[in-house]
């Protein structure tokens, strides 16, 4: 190579001299969006190279990422789906407790509300096999102070009242059963009734005259005349109405999804609820006035032969919880006799 | 004046080299360089005669050795360049280093004394460095630059005989030998 360089020094200082110029015009001249010609021809010429450089390593790095490196990955593959199928449970365990946290959430605030009335959260563990009644039951009984006839309430509204209990579990009777009463009063009106089942899902208010004009919406509450529910809990509201002889047939929307229970409160005593913290804590309404004590329902329910016997001698004559109840009345009827005791 | 036509190795050795008193090229170059720098200011009668080129050509046949050629056509056009207001510096040098290159290596081979042989050669060279420029010229700096016109053939005569009259006035700077 030197020689053919020195045999033809003038050619080659003139491919020198030429080179050397047009490298010198590369540097000055700009093209291409401003930029140096000499930039440019050393991009061009090195780009492809670096591109080749390029796909050559990542071709290489595909096979060995896409080949050699997945010799484990079946293996893998069937760890990471156990992992899931553990994650997808551990993740249905966690939503399940955060509903439920959820649901005790509204429960420990109602009871904050009304510390001053004994009661129990409860879980709902079972219903009844029996389609024609409406009951369910709970995980706690007698061992944790439950008695029959005592109310259970959602913050909500009322559900019913324990007519069965065995030392872990009780029995509820939905307000909605046919067997069911519950004193109950219009909010405006003051009219009283009685709410019963009538083997619908939802229940009917009853001994309300033609007379009285209802309508659908209107709130329903307890009236206490029953001896079992506190005075003033929210029933629920008023779906419709039909004429009757001699009373009018009035259908309710309980306040309480009483098909979608889960927690509910019982309480231990026949106390009025006061709510301490909200007054409008669980959507209790609470400190109504007095219901009248001759109140057409009171009297129906009476003539009727349903007074408990140990709440007949008071003023206000109460509604008894059911025909069974007041046909085998207890110990625990007679203590509810006894409104603002509470429970030892 | 003896006019004889050579051609290969052996006949290099038979023409004869005419050598100038020290300073002679420097200080022609230079004026050809101010001396077109003047006229320019003189509207277009500049362009009929391009006397650094003439210079590159006269010096490069009278000297017969391509590398002082090529040097001479190199530093000339890049001197034009500099001078110039808006052309890169390079591109009269790359057309003066290869005219001087060729001048130099033709005159190596034929005995340019004559006025029609030196009209002939400033004829084509001038078209060989109006090649040079315009291809430079389309390739590096994207300018649609002309090979050949009627404009430029009438310049290259005008040269071509210009050349004739101011070789034979450079021929009495040569020192005798």
């Amino acid at each position: 190579m030197p020689e053919i360089l020195t045999r033809h020094r003038p050619l080659t200082l003139l491919a020198t001299l030429v080179v050397a110029q047009i490298l010198l015009l590369a540097f000055q001249i700009k093209r291409h969006n401003n930029v140096r010609l000499i930039r440019y021809w050393v991009s061009e010429v090195v780009t492809p190279g670096e591109k080749g450089a390029s796909s050559t390593f990542s071709g290489i790095g595909g096979i060995w990422s896409g080949y050699v490196a997945l010799r484990g990955t079946h293996a893998e593959n069937l760890r990471l789906q156990q992992q899931v199928g553990q994650l997808e449970l551990r993740n249905q365990e966690l939503e399940n407790q955060a509903a439920e946290a959820k649901r005790l959430s509204v429960l420990l605030d109602f009871r904050d509300a009304h510390r001053e009335a004994p009661m129990l959260a409860a879980q709902v563990i079972g219903g009844s096999a029996d389609i024609s009644t409406h009951t369910l039951f709970i995980n706690k009984g007698e061992r944790s102070g439950i008695r029959r006839n005592d109310a259970v309430i959602t913050p909500a509204g009322i559900v019913g009242k324990i007519v069965e209990v065995t030392p872990s579990t009780a029995q509820i009777l939905l307000v909605n059963d046919r067997d069911s009463g519950v004193g109950a009063l219009f909010a405006d009106t003051r009219t009283q009734g009685i709410l019963k089942g009538d083997g619908d899902p939802e229940p009917v208010m009853s001994y309300v005259t033609n007379d009285e004009k209802v309508h659908p919406g209107e709130v329903i509450l307890t009236s206490g005349e029953d001896r079992i529910f506190p005075k003033g809990l929210l029933v629920g509201t008023v779906a419709g109405s039909k004429p009757g002889y001699p009373f009018q047939t009035i259908y309710v929307n309980t306040a309480a999804r009483l098909d979608r229970l889960e927690d509910v409160i019982v309480l231990l005593s026949q106390e009025e609820l006061h709510p301490q913290a909200d007054e409008t804590a669980g959507n209790v309404v609470v400190g109504l006035p007095p219901v009248p004590a001759t109140h057409p329902a009171a009297e129906a329910a009476s003539s009727a032969g349903k007074l408990s016997p140990s709440a007949a001698p008071s003023a206000a004559p109460s509604v008894a919880p059911n025909s069974s109840a007041a046909a085998k009345p207890d110990s625990h009827a007679t203590k509810s006799a006894q409104p603002s005791t509470g429970r030892p | 004046m003896a006019y004889t036509f050579n051609s290969g190795m052996q006949a290099e050795s038979n023409i004869e080299v005419h050598k100038y008193y020290g300073g002679v090229v420097i200080v022609v170059a230079l004026l050809a360089i101010i001396i077109q720098a003047f006229l320019h200011r003189y509207g277009r009668w500049s362009e009929f005669a391009d006397l650094p080129l003439l210079v590159t050509i006269y010096f490069g046949v009278s000297k017969r050795n391509p590398v002082s050629g090529m040097l001479l056509g190199a530093c000339i056009g890049i001197a034009q360049d500099a001078l110039s207001h808006d052309n890169p510096i390079g591109l009269y040098g790359i057309a003066k280093t290869i005219v001087g290159f060729i001048a130099s290596s033709v005159g190596a081979r034929i005995d340019t004394e004559h006025p029609l042989s030196r009209f002939a050669l400033v004829f084509v060279l001038f078209h060989v460095h109006q090649a040079v420029l315009a291809f430079t010229e389309r390739v590096l700096l994207d300018r649609p630059t002309p090979f050949f016109t009627v404009h430029l053939l009438i310049v290259s005569l005008v040269s071509a005989t210009v050349a004739v009259i101011l070789f034979s006035l450079l021929d009495r700077l040569r020192r005798q030998s």
